[in-house]
């Protein structure tokens, strides 16, 4: 049980730094970008939602730091984000909750694809080790240095421009309404495929290295040697033994690396146009929507926050050390 | 990309403090290691002279359109005819200076806490700890966007620190585990037991053990700092008037290239970003090799086995009497 409490009070903690940050931000700029905008959208912006962006970027300079803060936690406990300038005069949560099932659901699918083919060609690498599978390795590490969006442009320009295979942007066919129907469905795959493909190519080298290390490491142990004297089957060896160990630093750096992947997703969003959260970001970047701009970034680190929760889960259910008593 | 965690899984390995000529030259020796400096030498003498050995000014205009790749320009001309080439080649500094200013600060934060926190344990390492964790779990990037979104100007510099300041807790962290098993070492208690002043033993007995840990988590933080700020580049975060391989993609990607198939638009600068990614990684890879044996001995080791016809497998070891030499 220790785990689990010492695990949710960390995240406890993250959650009220992502927050504090969240306040800290705009109100350690230089200048006053909001309050300039609020002068320029002068009229546009009822009152109650002016007062409500006040308190979000302190703009309320006669309130001490400290009373603003507060009111910044009740205005956050109560679900209000601010007023998108974008889409005036859209709630933000309301803007983000559109996008963000589309983000989860391309996210979701790209990395467990990523992280289990990853984590089985690893095994394999490093299972056979000196063999042509290490050759692989140098061709991972190009594609794991290759920026995400720049190998999101080319697969735009090779299987949309040229080959015309799938479509260049956007997350299902515009003529369509969004129902559940299959031909909707269909739509959001054959528009979801390319964004997904993208992902998965640029992230799956780290899981492959990851592993074929692990299983270098873990090849060298007594019990693998054991069990290979017992005359067990290959397959058994490598899955149930060496595999089965190797495979839970996989896991907690599945936890660590989710950040940097769901920043790479976000990008991949901006480039192909799909409607999620990165591209709302995205979005809110270029026209300056700084609610919108906040909002985004406490919605994504609260989600990453979730996945690494579930993935201590995962964690605690591989590994029986972390479930002892004491 | 993902982080490397083949740091923190290595199981602690003492550098000697002192390296003697023949460990120092091992790294050297490495192939990975020799490719990835190679790689990263051209860029730093890319960086340094661009602009006076680059073919035209960056942003000359020319009667020739978004001309493909031909002999007056060697990588074709963008929508205002400025030439391809020389942009690439003066936006390397940008890049350069950024990776690694951001490198500097972020690695100096990451040994600052990371060694204090190791060091001093109890309720300052827990506070440091999760700090650094905090930081590991807030995705970097949307912070990085956000803070640099909100700035009324973005200059190189300042997106160097505001990637300095997301990007060093990885750093910390694997200083951290490596800190505190130092702290218990023989040498450190000796140290300590001769009375030698808490300083001391920081700076001269285990700052030196951490050296390898210290150089790979520079590289990769450099890794990280050239990634984010050319994505910073590419959406349009950051000045859009200073030359980097972002803004040249930035520049591509509002002028529609890719539906205009104009391929050497987007295709060099990517390809130089990957080259010199690939180089940093390739440089970490050899630390990673000097400083894990085990890592370094399995390739060489099976192929040298391979080669007398034996099939290396997991559980039995092989008695072949040059395999000595092939470990070099």
């Amino acid at each position: 049980m220790r785990f689990f409490v010492r695990r949710a009070i960390f995240y406890l903690v993250t959650a009220w730094a992502a927050v504090t940050i969240n306040f800290v931000i705009p109100r350690l700029m230089p200048g006053d970008p909001v309050a300039a905008l609020l002068a320029r959208s002068q009229g546009r912006i009822d009152s109650s939602a002016e007062d409500a962006i006040r308190v979000l970027f302190g703009l309320d300079k006669d309130v001490s730091i400290w009373q603003q803060y507060v009111d910044y936690w009740g205005l956050l406990l109560h679900g209000n984000l601010g007023i998108s300038f974008m889409n005036f005069p859209t709630p933000v949560i309301q803007v983000i909750q559109q996008s963000l099932p589309w983000t989860v659901g391309l996210v979701g699918i790209a990395t467990v694809i990523s992280f289990i083919i990853g984590t089985l060609i690893g095994t394999g690498i490093g299972w056979r080790r000196g063999t042509w599978a290490d050759s692989l390795l140098p061709i991972s590490t190009f594609f794991s240095a290759v920026p995400y969006f720049w190998l999101g442009l080319i697969a735009i320009a090779l299987f949309s421009v040229t080959l015309g295979w799938f479509p260049t942007n956007g997350s299902y066919d515009r003529s369509m309404l969004p129902v559940f129907t299959p031909e909707f469905i269909g739509s959001v795959i054959r528009y979801g495929t390319l964004p997904a493909f993208t992902v998965v190519i640029s992230s799956i080298a780290g899981w492959i290295l990851g592993m074929r290390n692990m299983m270098v490491t873990v090849s060298s142990e007594d019990y693998v040697t054991v069990a290979q004297a017992k005359g067990l089957s290959e397959r058994r060896v490598v899955f149930g033994y060496a595999a089965r160990n190797a495979i839970l630093p996989q896991v907690s750096s599945f936890a660590l690396s989710l950040g940097f992947i769901v920043g790479g997703t976000l990008i991949m969003e901006m480039v192909f146009s799909y409607q999620g959260i990165g591209f709302l970001l995205y979005q809110a970047v270029s026209n300056h929507d700084y609610p919108l701009m906040q909002g985004c970034f406490l919605v994504i680190t609260f989600a990453v926050l979730l996945a690494n929760i579930a993935a201590d889960f995962v964690y605690a259910a591989l590994d029986p050390r972390t479930r002892q008593e004491g | 990309m993902t982080v490397d965690t083949t740091l923190t899984t290595t199981p602690a390995v003492v550098v000697p403090a002192r390296a003697g000529r023949g460990t120092r030259l091992l790294f050297l020796r490495n192939a990975k290691a020799l490719t990835g400096i190679g790689i990263l030498v051209f860029f730093a003498i890319l960086a340094v002279v661009g602009p006076w050995i680059a073919p035209m000014d960056p942003d000359a205009l020319s009667s020739a359109i978004l001309a493909p790749p031909s002999g007056a320009h060697w990588l074709g001309t963008d929508h205002l005819g400025k030439d391809i080439l020389s942009q690439i080649i003066v936006g390397t500094r940008g890049v350069m200076i950024v990776g690694f200013v951001a490198g500097i600060l972020a690695t100096a934060v990451g040994v600052v806490v990371g060694v204090t926190a190791g060091f001093i344990g109890g309720a300052g390492d827990e506070v440091l700890s999760a700090a650094s964790n905090i930081f590991l779990v807030i995705p970097q990037l949307p912070l990085i966007i956000i803070i640099a979104g909100q700035l009324p100007s973005a200059g190189g510099l300042t997106v160097a620190a505001v990637i300095a300041f997301t990007g060093w807790a990885w750093g910390a962290r694997v200083l951290r585990a490596q800190t505190l098993s130092l702290r218990k070492r023989d040498f450190v208690e000796a140290a300590r037991a001769n009375g030698e002043s808490t300083r001391r033993i920081v700076l001269a007995e285990i700052l030196p053990n951490l050296t390898a840990i210290i150089a790979a988590g520079f590289v990769g933080t450099v890794t990280f700092a050239v990634l984010s700020q050319i994505t910073l580049a590419f959406i349009g975060v950051t000045s859009v008037s200073d030359w980097n391989w972002g803004t040249i993609l930035f520049w591509a990607q509002q002028n529609q290239a890719l539906a205009r198939g104009a391929w050497w638009w987007f295709a060099p600068a990517g390809l130089c970003i990957a080259f010199l990614g690939m180089g940093l990684t390739l440089i970490n890879f050899g630390i990673d090799e000097f400083v894990n044996p085990r890592l370094r001995s399995t390739g060489l080791n099976a192929r040298a086995l391979r080669r007398r016809g034996i099939r290396p497998r997991i559980g039995f070891t092989p008695v072949v009497h040059e395999a000595e030499e092939d470990r070099a």
